[in-house]
């Protein structure tokens, strides 16, 4: 097991390598001048010749390749163009804020993911199963920033019970330690505030954690069929004993694979599904910060952005492969 | 990633049989049985063949504009009502299924094609060539497939037909892992070596011997792809970066309308509607056909 | 009624997976921000703003864009300022001025005991070091150079020295007479900010502005807040009457008018058009417009067929209909545009008479000129919302639709905004939507800046060049008698309508919407203003 983590890492590397690679064509290839980015509409052509040569994109790719490779190497994710600030440092309360909503979501989603499955397959069949599994399937057919739109027409609109846009409310700002607003306002013992931050997540982590929620729905519950059906589960049950011993001090552990598995492949789709999320609620996440990079074509921080969160997507399926091997050794690895 | 030892009995079974006549009905019949898979089947047929008769049953032409009658509600005369241009949301939305099916089938056959050719190239040759493809696979996985898309979108610039290649991209390595995956199973089996020893040239064996062998987990991976593909190209359209104005696609209709949300939310009802429905559509079928085709693959 | 129990059932729909979702916030039903304040007894003392995007610098001379100035504007102030809703000149930290006779020497006294919010002392010296810090700057770290034509050693140069006569009293000396000289130095860009701090936070100024504005910098949480709190030394006694400001970004026009309904905005800029009727209907919401000084147009780039064509260009002037446009997404709120420059302007010419909407002479025209089967362009239609134009897509939707009707096929283009602009400036666009705000209310801002041959290559995006235009916008800029300036700028309105490289669209009319207990907010033409008189009734 230890051999194949040391190899499960090692083969990082290369992924790793090839994703400075990728990122940087990507930046190289998108047509758009960062210097007219900079320098707006009021700029002359002398000006922008003039700071394209400032910006060392004159030279030759190869070189401004090894420059970036080099900075990164040293911790630095460079400079954005549109505000000056070091990325290192603004990226931060971006990427803490888009944790906060993905890691809700994914306690949403698992929850009550894991629960409805629980249930559907301890009653199949029945009415509460069908239901479970037909709303499964519309939610994992749902495009989540109609969803988005639909909750803040519903909800704020309609019925005005929770904030549209934001974090927390601006006239009562929460001062932030960690950037996790939940956590921050705990520690310092706001509960005034906790409850607006939360009715503030509410709609965003509930559109992002949908499609997640149906999947583990539908997997923990295929896969608490296949548990009741051994021999052990059978006796219990014939035995009279409840839903609740049998399974939630018994099996759940099952629910465990399935459950991984899903982190591992939705958080690609968590954190894709942010930009689309955080645009719709105007939550100050990281989706947010590249789509707007994108859009004003800020390179520094379109490559650093993309970067880091394909770092930290690689990063968590690694975990998770981990975790399978810890959890469950029979499970053998061709790969 | 995690391959569970095979059944050996499926190792004895020659590939051929499969393809013959019997087990595609005893499928269909499976299929049959199989009531979601019907009901997904049936959303994914009316969709198309609303697709295909749009011009006879739209009311309205998708694009003609009646400023002076913007933003109407539901009624008899607008089914869906109006849009901001005081356009027929209903012939829009019928329209717009022409562009979500076409974007959804052919971006989706790219990357079969692509990712098929790819995946038996590194399965079949392995060595340096299978660890060079399947690198490249690993890299592009470790994007968010959308944000791989808005990044390909970026390079190409916003259109329907652009990001429709965006995610034919970004989807090829799905199916380039499977078809790797199952070439490599099947590359050991006994009547490909013998075949091999025998002299049979490695083209002839591909086609004859590997290919058929994929077709079927291909078959529920690109029915379930369709559906993913669907929702990304209305993503794309939504952000601005696929359909442009005046086509009906549903994402860009979404995008277009999202402004009304307080005074006209059936602007953004229908699409929505619309969208759900057939990437159910397809979500059911596929599950269907994954439970008929590839049972192994059944959760 | 069939509406009603739809509606009803996708909310239950919705409500049913939120049930699921255990609804969590419900704990907290306070929903607090509908009622609190105003409930609570004392007085309201912090706006909350809300806008569609955030500063990209909080110091005024490195950025052109308008977001910027909306939060400087409260920070900084500029020697001389405008007018509360016009571009007239009035004293602002200079309590007076004089100007030599040849229109070369501007001598500035400044108000005394005026202090930065660090507590260093407002004076001379800090004026001439702002000023050299300018001009001794470059094309990437300022735009410094719009204005004044270049920097310290650059030949264009209009300011040959910037120089302190004694501790309140700043003298300028130009090359050459510059008529919108004051006009200049009045907008945001050049607000004068405390040297000590400038030289203390060195590039991190621009996150950490100390100005002598009404209001002092407090936190800036990027793409969400920018908080500022009253600055209690302001030297204008009882202003300002805020205590806080909170600039607030919530990027879509709808969500930020949701937001405002629910009270967690007390104002918001870039209201929809479309939606001033759903603000009107609420009694607890008003609309304030801001005065207009832009133009939305359609260019022609006149290098490229069929464009360099004067009749092609003159048939699409006939080809569109302008009330139409503004009665579907200007809300009827907006003038349609006859000249480049809006009438409010000094030396606006109003004896021009537009082309009127007339696709049979559209027609004529495109036949005299060779094209009678039509042709094929591209329609570039902007990315962003600007003030001019919130829906350029829109509005290029009902163009591509009235240009079909006089056989030209636009396919309508975009691309993100910078590159918009690269590209326009290039020339590379057959026809293309887009629009100015002007900065100082002069009519040179206008016209010389966007339709100069001598701006090709920046503003001129059409690639217009005339030279007997460039003769008389070039003597009107030395030019200081105001009467003759105008005349010229009249004279030069008509040689561009004749030639007509654009199809001018609107003057729009700007709107935000606030809670009705906002007082005294007074928008400003130019798209920023400072927010000292505002309060809450």
């Amino acid at each position: 097991m230890l051999a194949y983590t040391a190899r499960r890492i090692l083969s990082l590397f290369p992924v790793l390598i090839g994703m400075t690679l990728v990122v940087f064509a990507i930046i190289h290839a998108i047509p758009g001048n960062p210097a007219q980015m900079i320098l707006g509409q009021r700029a002359t052509k002398e000006a922008i010749a003039e700071v394209t040569r400032q910006l060392g994109l004159d030279k030759p790719w190869y070189i401004q390749y090894f420059d970036y490779v080099n900075s990164l190497l040293h911790g630095d994710l460079g400079t954005s163009l549109r505000t000056r600030g070091p990325i290192n440092e603004e990226i931060w309360p971006f990427l803490a804020a888009t944790m906060e909503l993905t890691i809700a979501a994914m306690l949403i989603a698992v929850i009550i993911g894991v629960n409805a499955g629980i249930i559907s397959a301890w009653f199949s069949k029945s009415w509460f199963d069908y239901t479970a599994m037909v709303l499964a399937l519309i939610g994992v057919s749902m495009p989540i920033f109609w969803l988005g739109l639909m909750e803040q027409w519903a909800f704020s609109i309609e019925l005005g019970w929770l904030p549209t846009t934001g974090r927390e409310d601006v006239r009562n700002p929460v001062s932030a330690i960690t950037n996790l607003y939940l956590i921050d306002t705990l520690l310092q013992g706001r509960f005034d505030q906790f409850g607006t931050v939360l009715q503030h997540i509410v709609m965003p982590s509930l559109a992002l954690a949908t499609i997640p929620m149906a999947i583990i729905a539908r997997m923990t519950r295929a896969a608490m069929l296949e548990v009741m059906k051994s021999d052990y589960i059978r006796t219990a049950r014939a035995k009279g004993l409840g839903m609740f011993w049998v399974v939630y001090k018994h099996s759940l552990k099952n629910a465990v694979i399935p459950v991984l598995t899903v982190i591992g492949l939705q958080a690609g789709l968590l954190l894709g599904g942010a930009i689309l999320t955080e645009t719709i609620f105007g939550w100050p996440g990281i989706g947010r910060y590249l789509y707007d990079a994108i859009a004003y074509r800020d390179y520094p921080v379109i490559q650093s952005g993309i970067l880091v969160i394909a770092a930290i997507f690689v990063l968590i399926n690694l975990i998770v492969d981990l975790l399978y091997v810890f959890i469950d050794p029979r499970i053998k690895y061709t790969n | 990633m995690a391959e569970l030892v095979k059944n050996p009995a499926e190792m004895t079974a020659p590939p051929l049989d499969e393809n013959s006549v019997s087990p595609w009905r005893e499928a269909w019949k499976s299929f049959y049985k199989n009531r979601m898979a019907l009901a997904g089947l049936v959303i994914v047929v009316i969709f198309i063949l609303l697709a295909l008769i749009a011009p006879v049953l739209a009311p309205y032409s998708f694009k003609e504009q009646v400023l002076t009658e913007r933003m109407q509600a539901p009624s008899g005369k607008h089914w869906f009502g109006t849009d901001d241009f005081g356009r027929d949301i209903f012939s829009r939305v019928i329209y717009g299924a022409r562009i979500s099916l076409w974007v959804g089938f052919f971006s989706v056959l790219g990357s079969v094609i692509v990712g098929t050719m790819l995946g038996i190239i590194a399965g079949y040759y392995g060595r340096w060539v299978d660890g060079f493809i399947s690198r490249i696979f690993d890299i592009m996985l470790a994007f968010p497939s959308i944000l791989l898309a808005i990044a390909v979108v970026a390079i190409l610039g916003p259109s329907l037909r652009n990001a429709l290649i965006a995610i034919a991209v970004v989807n090829i390595p799905n199916f380039g892992r499977l078809v790797r995956s199952k070439v490599l199973s099947v590359k050991q089996e006994e009547y490909i070596m013998a075949a091999r020893a025998i002299g049979m040239k490695d083209s002839r064996i591909l086609l004859r011997h590997i290919l058929p062998n994929s077709i079927s987990p291909v078959i529920v991976q690109a029915t379930l792809a369709i559906a993913t593909a669907i929702i990304e190209a209305a993503a794309l359209g939504f952000l601005g970066m696929g359909a442009q104005a005046p086509t009906p696609e549903w994402g860009k209709m979404l995008s277009d309308s999202k402004n009304y949300l307080v005074q006209a939310p059936w602007t953004l009802f229908f699409p929505g509607i619309a969208i759900m429905l057939t990437v159910l559509g397809f979500n059911l079928m596929g599950d269907g056909l994954r439970d008929v085709l590839d049972p192994k693959m059944k959760q | 009624m069939k509406k009603k129990s739809f509606k009803m059932l996708l909310i239950a729909l919705l409500a049913i997976s939120m049930f699921l979702a255990g609804c969590s916030g419900k704990s907290s039903e306070t929903s607090g921000e509908k009622d609190s304040g105003s409930d609570s007894g004392s007085k309201k003392d912090t706006l909350v703003y809300g806008r569609g995007g955030d500063s990209t610098s909080l110091d005024p001379i490195t950025t052109t864009e308008g977001e910027a100035f909306k939060v400087t504007e409260n920070i900084f102030e500029t020697l001389v300022s405008y007018g509360d809703q016009d571009t007239t000149i009035h004293p602002g930290l200079a309590e007076k001025w004089d100007v030599s006779e040849d229109g070369l020497t501007y001598t500035f006294h400044l108000r005394q005991g005026v202090k930065f919010h660090d507590g260093t002392d407002f004076n001379a010296a800090a004026v001439v070091f702002n000023f050299e810090r300018w001009m001794n700057g470059d094309e990437e770290k300022f735009p410094y150079y719009t204005m004044f034509g270049g920097y310290k050693n650059d030949e264009g140069h209009v300011i040959s020295e910037v120089k302190a006569v004694d501790e309140y009293t700043v003298q300028f000396v130009l090359k050459r007479p510059q008529a919108p000289f004051l006009k200049n130095l009045a907008m945001s860009p050049f607000g004068i900010a405390s040297p000590a701090a400038v030289e203390k936070y060195g590039d991190d100024f621009r996150s950490n502005p100390v100005g002598t504005g009404p209001f002092k910098f407090v936190e800036w949480k990027q793409n969400d807040t920018i908080t500022l709190e009253k600055n209690a030394d302001y030297w204008q006694e009882g202003l300002p009457k805020l205590n806080k400001v909170i600039f607030r970004v919530i990027p879509e026009n709808t969500a930020r008018l949701n937001a405002l309904v629910n009270g967690e905005i007390d104002i918001m800029d870039g209201l929809n058009n479309s939606d001033e009727d759903t603000v009107l209907a609420n009694d607890q919401l008003q609309v304030i417009e801001r005065p207009s000084m832009n133009v939305g147009y359609i260019g022609m780039t006149t290098t490229r067929k069929p464009f360099d064509n004067k009749l092609v260009r003159q048939a699409m002037n006939y080809a569109i209909d302008k009330k139409a446009i503004i009665d579907a997404f200007y809300g009827g709120k907006a003038e349609p545009a006859v000249n480049p420059m809006p009438p409010s302007i000094e030396g606006y010419n109003d004896a021009i008479k537009d082309y009127p909407y007339d696709l049979e002479k559209a027609k004529e025209l495109l036949k005299e000129a060779g094209y009678e089967k039509g042709f094929e362009i591209d329609l570039w239609a902007m990315p962003v919302a600007r003030p001019y134009m919130p829906e350029a897509q829109k509005v290029a939707e009902v163009i591509q639709d009235s240009l079909s009707k006089i056989g030209v096929k636009a396919k309508i283009q975009s691309v993100e905004w910078a590159t918009y602009l690269d590209k326009a400036a290039k020339g590379e666009f057959d026809m293309f939507m887009l629009g100015w705000t002007g900065d100082n209310g002069d009519p040179d801002n206008f016209l010389y800046t966007l339709l100069d041959k001598d701006s090709i290559g920046s503003n001129n995006y059409s690639y217009y060049s005339n030279d007997e235009l460039h003769d008389i916008l070039i003597e009107a800029q030395t030019e200081t008698e105001q009467a003759k300036r105008n005349e010229l700028y009249k004279k030069a309105q008509e040689i561009i309508k004749e030639d007509a490289p654009w199809v001018p669209l609107v003057h729009s009319t700007p709107l935000l919407a606030a809670s009705k207990d906002v007082a005294n907010y007074l928008p400003h033409p130019t798209g920023s203003e400072a927010v000292t008189n505002v309060e809450f009734k």
